[in-house]
């Protein structure tokens, strides 16, 4: 049972895809200035990587190791397909708003890297919950983004507006930055910071430190 | 002609792949550390680009695109729902067989992109082009045109940041901060300066 907890939650904190493993951030940037487009991508990315991993983990002992990456990307082309075709279906107007995103999901980083690291090595069952693991960590991230930059950019949250902006009357004047892409880079990076000074196991080495008892003209 | 080369400077700068739509942010992030490897990276993403691109573009138009199979005597069939399947597994054939001519007639070559050639097939820059040529409907020679432009600016803005990185070692981080987080803070501040060229009306 610990080991379904660990395998199921231990991406949200202690392992998250976007923080740590550097996996899937291309869309992480691009869909997180509203909280509704957000919501659909992660879970459209959850879906795709937890059957994504099933599949996988079913056929992996019958697939040749040369061929691998194309049968990979095969299943999880066609699932992407299909997560496409049903929003064009039932939500065109978010589908619209996500554009190239949704077919960028094949080559998302985090489905092919949980693919080939654990759903090739694991049983199916555990690999369907690996993969709603990382799908959940990688929805947490994108929320947590899209939350500031929705709230602090637009005064709304889901579309409700939260705080009254000075257009319509109220108090509050937008931070136009917080809609532009680059703002969801400092806000990632801002959440990395506040991920590592609580769990400080996850703080990289230095490259280079200075020498100890150098004056600051021999530093430079 | 003119057409083209304002189409080839929006790619290069004012649409660049990596600082305007973040695509390939993956590698752009993890393999940044050293301004050569990033170069290395950086032409592969150039060589691919110009080569998927257009071959994508000859597939979408005359195979996939609605009523595109009229040649065959089937006007009305629309398989532009197989786009994604068949853009990857284009993607994924050419990266094989470039790595496959490389070795065999250009092994100095090969030996200095050979790690980065099979990393490049899940770059979402790749098939991101893809996706846009197709979105913004682009003939052959536009498709051409964008898919150097897109690899250039990308490799651009990957060597930029690997010579930030490489400065930016000797700096003192606060220890939450290092490494990754100060990258992405790097990132969005190279953004918004690529953001200027946003202006610019071509």
């Amino acid at each position: 049972m610990s080991e379904v907890k660990k395998v199921l939650f231990g991406p949200i904190l202690s392992n998250n895809p976007i923080a740590l493993q550097i996996l899937g951030i291309c869309s992480a940037l691009a869909v997180t200035s509203s909280m509704s487009v957000s919501l659909v991508m992660c879970v459209a990315l959850t879906m795709v990587t937890a059957f994504s991993n099933l599949f996988i983990a079913v056929i992996r002992s019958h697939i040749p190791n040369s061929i691998r990456i194309i049968v990979q990307m095969i299943i999880i082309a066609s699932l992407v397909i299909v997560v496409d075709q049903v929003l064009k279906a039932f939500a065109y107007e978010i589908s619209k708003q996500l554009s190239v995103f949704v077919g960028l999901i094949i080559t998302n980083c985090i489905v092919m890297g949980r693919a080939e690291a654990y759903a090739m090595k694991n049983g199916p069952i555990m690999s369907f919950l690996d993969g709603i693991g990382n799908g959940l960590g990688y929805s947490a991230m994108l929320i947590i983004v899209a939350f500031f930059r929705e709230l602090l950019g637009a005064g709304k949250l889901l579309g409700v507006p939260i705080f009254e902006t000075v257009q319509n009357g109220g108090w509050y004047q937008p931070n136009g930055l917080m809609l532009l892409p680059p703002s969801a880079f400092f806000v990632i990076g801002l959440v990395i910071w506040a991920l590592r000074a609580y769990k400080t196991e996850q703080v990289e080495e230095p490259e280079f430190t200075i020498a100890k008892n150098s004056r600051s003209q021999e530093a430079l | 002609m003119e057409h083209l080369i304002s189409l080839f400077i929006k790619a290069v700068f004012v649409e660049n792949m990596a600082l305007a739509f973040f695509l390939g942010m993956c590698t752009f992030l993890a393999l940044s550390k050293k301004v050569e490897t990033a170069i290395g990276l950086g032409i592969a993403v150039v060589i691919v680009l110009a080569v998927t691109v257009p071959v994508n573009n000859l597939l979408y138009q005359n195979l996939l695109k609605e009523g595109a199979l009229d040649w065959a005597g089937l006007p009305n069939v629309d398989l532009s729902f197989l786009g994604l399947l068949s853009y990857i597994g284009v993607i994924a054939a050419i990266v094989q067989i470039l790595e496959m001519t490389l070795d065999k007639y250009m092994p100095a070559l090969y030996n200095a992109l050979g790690v980065f050639l099979p990393l490049i097939t899940v770059n979402c820059a790749i098939m991101g082009a893809s996706l846009f040529m197709v979105e913004r409907d682009y003939n052959f020679s536009e498709s051409l045109v964008y898919g150097v432009g897109a690899g250039i600016g990308w490799a651009l803005a990957i060597a930029a940041l690997a010579g930030i990185r490489e400065k930016l070692k000797y700096s003192d981080v606060p220890a939450g901060l290092r490494g990754l987080g100060i990258t992405f803070i790097t990132v969005g501040l190279m953004s918004l300066g690529f953001m200027s060229f946003s202006g610019v009306q071509l």
